[in-house]
């Protein structure tokens, strides 16, 4: 008998009590979640904060073989005029020793201009090598000083605790020798 | 802890207050005739230290919020401006400072005590839970205090630690910039930092709370690890364990306030000086001392896991190492269930106290080793031509024993450098760090067979009053 009403209730239609409880909860849910999202929201970057998010570089004063570094949101961005050997180097390198495998071709729009952040994908250093006096690790290009993260002449990670290549923004060429970076 | 019986108090206006409301019954009840083991030794000291310093650290942070601008541009110079500018600035900041280390060493002094004499056992597992929570909430509020200043390490330390989310699959991105408020650790960072800075404190004294009154239910573990079974056993807490816990308090005190006048940097380091600048890292990124040991353990995974010899990836070194570092404090968490071996105090159990001081010395060694550059060498030898090693030294090789460059490789034998470094010394002791709480302790709760435990307490004392006479003797 006891087992008999339980099966049927489990296959009867859902009570009014039932029902009440359920969308109540459902409401109350979405209710919180909505109160919560501004708070949430306010701590992401902020209208001011996002429209200083683009800066223009002129190029004309590099040398080839100089670096700069310019501010961006906050970062550094590395540019460096390359020479033929450093781009000869970034371009014959086997896809295979790479750990983000990515060609060069893909990472410099022009291959004589270099543009990435400079911020270590590791845990957010800045490497050496924009001078040239510093340690440009065992790839010629950048190298880490915090746990030692070595960076070829494209921006590569060859060695190191680093996952990723050094990250390349959007960027686009207004002329010749002006950047606009973001 | 209201009604039941309530004895009148003579104090008409004490009487007055406690039967409207029952604090003065509490406070007697709970610290006045509140039975305690009565074979404490000093290590018991150390929660009422702690506790000592969480008033210290919310007297001396709220003073100096009054004197403080959490902007970007006046942060640093808010802080220079109150150790020189503000009447007895420079005190109260150095207290509050060194306060962290010190607040530091009590908690671990504590955490140790509580290990070593298995306080963490049955029944006093959420005990143990609520003041693991404890520490972690310590470790969030130090950090972001240490950010306050502006200087480099503040920087550089906000840096390094908040790209730690970066390493979550997927969203990790987000969560960063979430964090930031911005596209770097900039002023919304400091701002909100600031607020928690101000806020977790408070949630730490509701935790506390939370942490005493369960160690009220329970009562305290002693150094002999057996339960107090009767009057013989204790002692009422006051006046013999204030008494106790005051000259504690006062011989820590006295260091502290030598470190506070006379090393008052000595723990801290000088880049924070230096205001912060986004574009110049610090050549050596270290975090405060209290830091090291897990600092150490992030470090010390510089591996993909994956399967072998493919280019699959499961686990990224870096998301490795946050794992690592969290999971290092999961296993303070854990313990109680990983420790299941019925004889709670270290005094019975020879195996666990070897394992246990093994441990321990494996912790101070990754601090020692979180302070070092990662690449540090501190033994190497060479197997094949000298002048082949010594040439691959210049290349200030970072990967543990490896073939010489390629260009000198064909023309000798390829010599072998082996070498000891930082990182290597790192991970040995991070294994054992783990081989510890998930391999040893479970395997001596089976194993292990346990010195014979005195009856109680009372006998205890009285054993070791008898080996103290016939040692005298």
């Amino acid at each position: 008998m006891s087992a008999d009403t339980a099966k049927t209730k489990s296959t009867q239609e859902p009570t009014r009590r039932e029902f009440l409880n359920l969308t109540g909860a459902a409401f109350g849910a979405v209710g919180t979640a909505a109160v919560v999202w501004p708070f949430v929201s306010s701590l992401n970057p902020a209208a001011d904060t996002l429209a200083m998010s683009s800066t223009e570089v002129d190029l004309s004063p590099i040398e080839k073989g100089q670096s700069i570094t310019v501010m961006w949101r906050g970062k550094p961005v590395f540019i460096r005029h390359r020479t033929e050997a450093e781009i000869e180097d970034a371009r014959s390198v086997d896809m295979a020793v790479l750990r983000d495998k990515q060609d060069d071709k893909d990472r410099a729009q022009k291959p004589e201009w270099l543009v990435m952040v400079g911020v270590c994908t590791h845990l957010g250093c800045v490497p050496l090598g924009q001078k040239e006096t510093e340690s440009k690790g065992d790839f010629g290009g950048w190298f880490c000083p915090c746990h030692g993260s070595h960076y070829d002449t494209s921006g590569r990670i060859r060695k190191g605790p680093a996952p990723k290549n050094l990250a390349v923004p959007e960027y686009e060429f207004l002329s010749d020798t002006t950047v606009k970076i973001g | 802890m209201a009604g039941g019986q309530r004895e009148k108090f003579k104090n008409p206006a004490v009487e007055w207050i406690d039967s409207r409301l029952p604090v003065f019954t509490l406070m007697q009840k709970e610290y006045g005739v509140f039975p305690t083991p009565k074979n404490f030794n000093y290590f018991w000291n150390f929660g009422a230290i702690a506790m000592f310093m969480l008033v210290t650290m919310i007297v001396t942070g709220i003073t100096l919020a009054m004197q403080y601008t959490a902007d970007t541009a006046l942060a640093f110079d808010a802080t220079e401006r109150i150790m020189r500018d503000v009447n007895y600035g420079w005190l109260i900041r150095y207290i509050h400072m060194n306060g962290a280390s010190f607040f530091f060493i009590a908690v671990y002094t504590h955490i140790f005590r509580g290990m070593y004499y298995g306080s963490y056992k049955q029944p006093r597992e959420l005990l143990w839970i609520l003041g693991v929570v404890i520490f972690l909430l310590m470790m969030a509020t130090a950090f972001m205090g240490y950010v306050l200043p502006w200087g480099q390490m503040s920087y550089w330390g906000a840096t390094v630690i908040t790209n730690l989310f970066s390493a979550i699959p997927i969203v990790g991105d987000d969560i960063v910039t979430l964090l930031w408020g911005g596209f770097s650790v900039d002023n919304p960072t400091l701002k909100r930092f600031f607020a928690l800075h101000y806020l977790l404190p408070f949630v730490i004294c509701a935790v506390v709370f939370l942490h005493v009154w369960a160690l009220h239910v329970t009562g305290s573990n002693n150094p002999s690890g057996v339960e107090a079974k009767g009057k013989q056993d204790t002692l009422p807490f006051h006046p013999y364990y204030t008494m106790k816990d005051t000259f504690g308090l006062v011989v820590f005190i006295t260091i502290y306030a030598a470190f506070v006048f006379f090393l008052p940097n000595a723990l801290g380091h000088p880049d924070n000086y230096i205001p912060a600048n986004p574009l110049v890292t610090p050549a050596h990124i270290v975090p405060e001392w209290y830091f090291l040991p897990f600092y150490a353990i992030l470090r010390a995974i510089t591996f993909d896991i994956g399967i072998p010899f493919t280019d699959i990836v499961f686990i990224e070194a870096k998301l490795g190492g946050v794992l690592a570092m969290f999971g290092a404090i999961v296993m303070l968490l854990i313990m109680p269930w990983l420790d299941t071996h019925p004889v709670r105090s270290a005094r019975y159990r020879p195996q666990f106290k070897k394992l246990l001081l093994v441990f321990v010395f494996g912790v101070f060694v990754l601090g020692y080793a979180g302070s070092q550059p990662a690449d540090r060498v501190y033994w190497q030898t060479c197997i094949g031509s000298e002048a082949a090693c010594a040439v691959d030294d210049h290349h200030g090789e970072v990967a543990h024993a490896a073939p010489a460059g390629e260009d000198h490789a064909a023309e000798e034998k390829a010599p072998m450098v082996l070498k000891v470094d930082n990182t290597m010394l790192a991970q040995f002791f991070t294994v054992y760090y783990f081989l510890f709480f998930l391999v040893l302790l479970p395997l001596l709760s089976r194993k292990e067979v346990a010195l014979p435990i005195p009856e109680s307490i009372h006998q205890a004392v009285l054993d070791k009053k008898a080996a103290k006479a016939a040692d005298s003797k």
